[in-house]
């Protein structure tokens, strides 16, 4: 039997079909990963729970493992505890930047205090939310003031 | 064969998860009609955190049925007698002011139920209700932000905002309306009093009517029914519509 550890290997280069910079292991949405008897299990959770993503990251995880030659395999939902944003890594967060989505404040921070958005592109602090929701669900949309730029922002969750 | 209780359960899983379909389906038809962009993609994003949670609740109903039945069953094959949603969600969209109220009067309610039932001793129903509980909190916090900006805007968005809230008010005393079937899922810890709730909505809905300048309606004869499968006209307009694909073809696949 693959070790859990060279199984975790092969789902780190399995990418977030929204955000392909990201890999699954990066999201944080990989929960566990253990053998029910001679099956292989991978425990996901869902980020939103309409998130259409998830299906896809389902057939993707289950087709890497097949290229990997492991066929008796499958995936199970596990949706507590919920995910959150403060399960991204810390490389996913540097990712998230470095693709111009700007990476998303500590969800316990979701209070009445409203911290900067930083700009993935210039950097300044000096930017205003455009829009709560963006173009997917984890996302809302943002401007900067001083490039002017727009640019997603992972919201905290 | 399913006990009593088990079938208690599932028509309690099948009233959370026609709440959610409905009004997600209702919302979805602004898509391509909201008055700015921000909000269309908005009201999208909305009904999509909608329908992913009746989904996920469509599929523990299934389960605990134990007839067969998934969600696309569920979902596409009831008819309006069938389902178990409270009759707030059904109501039309109207104009954005109706919209916005039944959302807002909505996502309080399920702000509180949701916090309740993340607490169930059914794991499953408590693992839905925390994941659900985190979308709702966008959704509560937009819904508030429209009520206090129509409601204290313009003399006209004012006017249609008090009007929604006048037409809409009868509908959410069911909210608010235990049966046998509440009192059992609260007895085994695995629901919540809907009772209990009437007075911390009601405070809240005081606080915001009030920074919004608008007035809560008195006291008066509110509408019951939903939860019992009694609906409204306006359902069987709703799911005709959603329904359509699946009923004329039911082994269509994407």
């Amino acid at each position: 039997m693959v070790s859990i550890q060279t199984v975790l290997r092969w789902l780190d280069e399995v990418a977030d079909p929204e955000i392909p910079v990201l890999s699954i292991t990066d999201l944080g949405i990989v929960r566990d990963v253990r053998y029910v008897g001679e099956a292989l299990e991978v425990a996901l959770t869902p980020t939103y729970s309409g998130c259409p993503a998830t299906s896809v990251i389902r057939a993707d995880v289950l087709r890497a493992l097949r290229e990997h030659g492991v066929e008796n395999a499958r995936v199970a939902v596990q949706l507590a505890p919920a995910w959150t944003t403060d399960w991204l890594s810390k490389r996913g967060r540097e990712r998230l930047r470095e693709f111009g989505i700007a990476p998303p404040h500590a969800a316990l921070a979701l209070g009445p205090v409203v911290l900067a958005v930083r700009c993935p592109r210039c950097s300044s602090d000096v930017t205003h939310e455009q829009s709560r929701f963006g173009s997917t669900p984890c996302k809302a949309l943002y401007r900067c003031d001083a490039c002017g730029e727009p640019f997603d922002y992972m919201k905290p969750h | 064969m399913t006990t009593p209780f088990l079938d208690a359960r599932a028509q309690y899983v099948l009233r959370l998860a026609d709440n959610a379909l409905v009004l997600a389906q209702r919302l979805c038809a602004w898509i391509g009609h909201a008055p700015v962009m921000e909000e269309d993609v908005a009201l999208a994003n909305v009904s999509l955190d909608l329908l992913g949670q009746a989904r996920l609740w469509l599929a523990y109903a299934g389960e605990l049925e134990g007839a067969g039945r998934d969600e696309d069953a569920l979902a596409y094959h009831r008819d309006v007698r069938e389902f178990r949603n409270v009759l707030l969600v059904e109501r039309p969209n109207g104009d954005f002011a109706a919209t916005t109220v039944r959302g807002y009067l909505y996502d309080l309610w399920a702000h509180f139920a949701l916090s309740e039932l993340a607490r169930s001793k059914d794991d499953r129903i408590a693992g839905i209700a925390q994941k659900a509980l985190k979308e709702n909190a966008y959704h509560l916090r937009r819904s508030e932000d429209w009520l206090v900006r129509l409601g204290d805007g313009t003399q006209e968005s004012r006017e249609r905002t008090q009007r929604a809230v006048n037409d809409l008010w009868r509908y959410t005393g069911e909210l608010f309306l235990g049966d046998d079937v509440d009192a059992l899922m609260q007895s085994r810890g695995i629901g919540f009093s809907p009772e209990a709730l009437l007075d911390p909505w009601l405070e809240r809905v005081r606080e915001s009517f009030s920074t919004a300048t608008l007035e809560v309606p008195a006291d008066a004869w509110m509408q019951r029914g939903g939860k019992q499968g009694v609906h409204t006209e306006a359902l069987g307009y709703v799911l005709a519509e959603m329904q359509v694909l699946p009923r004329a073809m039911p082994e269509a696949t994407w």
